[in-house]
């Protein structure tokens, strides 16, 4: 990350963060054009030659007044033309395609999924996106928000007994709980609670469909095991960092004053050193919510929670080319807007950043 | 951070008085024994069957390890493959080839199923095939008669009788007066277990003889071998699709470290390399290349590597040089603030002044000087590219011809094992990530806190 230095006004750093940020989206579209372009033209020419030999097939008047050479030079003229029209004449390399795809892609126009269609039965890949979106972003909110709130508790609660056992237990809970995957928790998670225990469902997905007035609450039910999952595996590693942040700040010079004045111990950890560690710690939860934007592929995936992660892991299934090639664009653009928030948080709170 | 010089031997002092480094050293040490153990007992060609299910045949489906039986109360058959046969051979006008095996039953439940695999090479005439066991209370029953198909040239003949299939039904129909309880002709493994009695399995010896009436004297038995199907097996089970898991776990150790080395070693030399020319350089080229490590850094990693994976390939050698793509980023960042301090002594500048060229100053001079921070990094980095190797495996986009941690839970993710408690498919495979994951973390922070002494109060 660019550090807001000194000497350089705020505007300035916002616009080279904005710069940098459209730099890495055209990127990012680029080199999926790049890597995945030569697949999609090739199935599309295939469904174009397919569409085209239908039609002449169900046009009997037209079979019956031409020999098969005659018959076979129509169709190819006719696909050639509807290619022409499209501009698959072209490669897809050559630089007024790669324009206009990127161009499409930015603009959100994302053209139709090959299999996978929206719960409305919409085939449009903004569509299914959009509609998956704010499930995604309900869960991890939700798990980042408890978990964030969880460390700050016990990372205090570990700072003030710097050393002791309860300190130790938890610094060595952060560690081991760290190397755990997440998606590996979650089913051990479905093993123990919906196979042995039978508390939850073991399907993240409610049954009944999206359009049932009871769909909310299904919906809370079925997510409280991945939360519960994410809760349990985060909140050892962010108390870890909050005890961390909280110990370096209870060296300081301002807190030995609050001491010499007599503040209690208790208030000052919990008051005035949660205060000060603040600013870290809400750059913190702004950058580990985008990073689990793209860790919800695996996790939605064991939990078969209704998100775009989900979606991501279907249409890699499937190869659903439009639906991946939407999914990058719009899981790098939410990134990237959380790293730039982030980022905007960071220089704000803490000017005193310098290079080096 | 302030920078100050350190030799390998100090690390090595101070490392050794760790507890949390020797806990972490003695992980990997296990993990290195595994890997050594894969080598040596599993031939590499029994690796490319892993994810072949004709390899897999004579195995049980989804059995759970043998041990289990040590705390239940009801034992549960183990999977038996017989492969040794007790051969004789009579000759009279016809060659009889007798292949017998004997086999102690003491478990509580009947098997799952039996099967006879034979293999014959014959020309003319076709051999016949009898199957007969005898059972604890030396009551025999003929279970087939098999005729092989003719065969014109000399061939050789390999095939399989199963417990379900026609010729064996037959051979239980005319035993069937024998049982006091009811049974039909198709539960043949009931009928060839149980007492006659009641339903209620017969524990003891049994005795299984094959006879293979031969017709010409160039013709031979080559090979056969029984199985009784069971329901527990081996140290670690069998999956859905029978593969014996031990074999697929050792052999992820091995895999799952080649990877999370390699790539944190190249990472972290790039992105040290990568680092001090920049902080080293300074100015534009400073600028330039700080730059670009921001747009890596902004890359989101999964969905890149996924697209990588679906169109470029999967190969365990290309998995490994995407990880490198996205994993030398952040250390490019600190080794440059180190180098920025490094740059600044007084014996850079007195090589700079001797007019050495940038070059060598930057590999004889500065780079030995960042060697130890370079092992922490090493070390830190490694549960990273292994946690993000086994993800993509769990997405399904792993090296197809090997056995990795995150591709067996991927195929248990596939075939529901959560949800039908095959607890043995799960866990063992996830605790050998987290296992190998927390070895480098324990080494990683031993050695950071010896290279950061600012860490060393926290």
């Amino acid at each position: 990350m660019t550090k807001w230095r000194e000497g350089m006004g705020f505007g300035r750093f916002i616009l080279r963060r904005i710069m940098n940020m459209l730099i890495v989206l055209f990127f990012i579209i680029f080199i999926t054009i790049v890597l995945l372009g030569p697949s999609m033209d090739n199935i599309l020419r295939l469904s174009i030659e397919h569409e085209v030999r239908q039609e002449v097939i169900n046009n009997k008047a037209l079979i019956s007044g031409m020999s098969t050479q005659e018959l076979e030079r129509y169709t190819r003229e006719q696909i050639d033309a509807r290619m022409r029209a499209i501009g698959l004449d072209e490669p897809w390399h050559s630089p007024k395609r790669l324009w206009f795809t990127m161009l499409k892609i930015i603009t959100f126009d994302l053209g139709r999924a090959y299999f996978l269609i929206s719960e409305n039965g919409s085939s449009k890949v903004s569509d299914i996106i959009m509609e998956r979106l704010p499930r995604t972003v309900l869960l991890f909110t939700t798990a980042t928000a408890i978990v964030a709130a969880l460390g700050v508790f016990i990372g205090a609660f570990a700072a003030r007994r710097y050393g002791s056992p309860v300190d130790k237990v938890n610094s060595a809970f952060a560690v081991i709980s760290s190397s755990f995957p997440l998606w590996w928790t979650g089913m051990l998670m479905i093993l123990i609670f919906a196979f042995t225990l039978n508390i939850f469902p073991a399907r993240a997905t409610p049954v009944i469909p999206a359009s049932d007035p009871s769909y909310p609450i299904a919906l809370l039910y079925h997510m409280l095991l991945p939360l519960l999952t994410m809760i349990l595996i985060g909140f050892g590693s962010w108390s870890y960092i909050v005890r961390n942040l909280i110990i370096g700040i209870l060296g300081e010079d301002f807190i030995m004053a609050k001491r010499a004045m007599g503040i209690p111990e208790r208030r000052i950890v919990y008051a005035h050193a949660v205060k000060n560690a603040a600013p870290p710690i809400v750059t913190i939860v702004s950058l580990s919510l985008s990073s689990s934007i793209g860790g919800a592929i695996i996790s939605e995936a064991v939990f078969d929670w209704p998100g775009i992660g989900k979606l991501y892991f279907d249409a890699i299934s499937v190869f659903d080319l439009p639906v991946i090639v939407g999914l990058t664009y719009i899981t790098t653009l939410v990134f990237l807007i959380s790293i730039f928030i982030a980022d905007i948080l960071y220089g704000y709170f803490d000017p005193r950043v310098k290079v080096g | 951070m302030s920078y100050q010089s350190i030799s390998l031997t100090y690390i090595w002092a101070e490392f050794r008085r760790s507890r949390v480094g020797i806990a972490g050293l003695a992980i990997l040490l296990i993990l290195i024994a595994v890997s050594i153990i894969a080598f040596t007992s599993t031939p590499l060609e029994r690796l490319k069957d892993w994810n072949d299910p004709s390899a897999w045949t004579f195995y049980p489906r989804s059995a759970m390890p043998a041990w289990t039986n040590l705390f239940s109360s009801s034992k549960q058959p183990e999977h038996l493959i017989l492969e040794r046969p007790e051969v004789s051979i009579e000759d009279s006008e016809l060659r009889i080839v007798t292949h017998r095996y004997t086999f102690n039953y003491a478990y509580d439940e009947f098997p799952s199923d039996f099967m006879l695999n034979y293999k014959i090479k014959y020309e003319g005439s076709a051999p016949l095939l009898l199957l007969t066991i005898t059972r604890p209370d030396e009551d025999s029953i003929e279970l087939a008669r098999v005729s092989l198909p003719y065969a014109s040239n000399e061939q050789v003949y390999e095939s399989t009788l199963f417990s379900t299939d026609r010729a064996v039904q037959d051979g239980i129909a005319n035993n069937l007066s024998k049982y006091r309880f009811p049974i039909s002709r198709d539960a043949t493994v009931t009928a060839v277990f149980s007492s006659y009695e009641e339903r209620r399995v017969m524990k003891g010896a049994y005795t299984v003889e094959v006879r293979f009436f031969l017709f010409d004297e160039r013709d031979e038995v080559l090979a056969s071998k029984f199985i009784v199907g069971g329901k527990v097996y081996g140290l670690l089970g069998t999956d859905d699709l029978r593969r014996d898991l031990s074999i697929g776990l050792i052999w992820g150790a091995p895999i799952a470290l080649f990877i999370g080395i390699s790539v944190a070693s190249i990472s972290v030399l790039i992105g040290m390399v990568y680092g001090i020319i920049s902080g080293y350089k300074g100015g534009s080229t400073d600028e330039v290349m700080m730059r670009a490590n921001d747009v890596v850094y902004a890359l989101p990693a999964l969905p890149l590597l996924i697209l990588l994976a679906v169109s470029v390939g999967r190969s365990i050698l290309l998995i490994v040089a995407y990880l490198i793509i996205f994993g030398w980023v952040g250390i490019a960042k600190v080794s440059r603030s180190i180098a920025l301090q490094i740059k600044s002594l007084a014996y850079v500048e007195a090589a700079e002044l001797m007019g050495q060229s940038s070059i060598k100053i930057i590999f004889r001079h500065i780079f030995p000087q960042l060697l130890p921070y370079t092992f922490a990094s090493i070390a830190i980095s490694v549960p990273g590219a292994i946690i993000t190797e086994a993800g993509l495996s769990f997405l399904g986009l792993g090296d197809p011809t090997m056995p990795t941690w995150g591709q067996i839970l991927h195929d248990a993710n596939l075939y529901g094992a959560a949800a039908r408690g095959l607890w043995w498919w799960i866990v063992p495979p996830g605790l050998m990530i987290a296992l190998t994951g927390l070895a480098f973390v324990l080494i990683g922070n031993a050695l950071d806190a010896i290279v950061n002494p600012r860490l060393k109060r926290l």
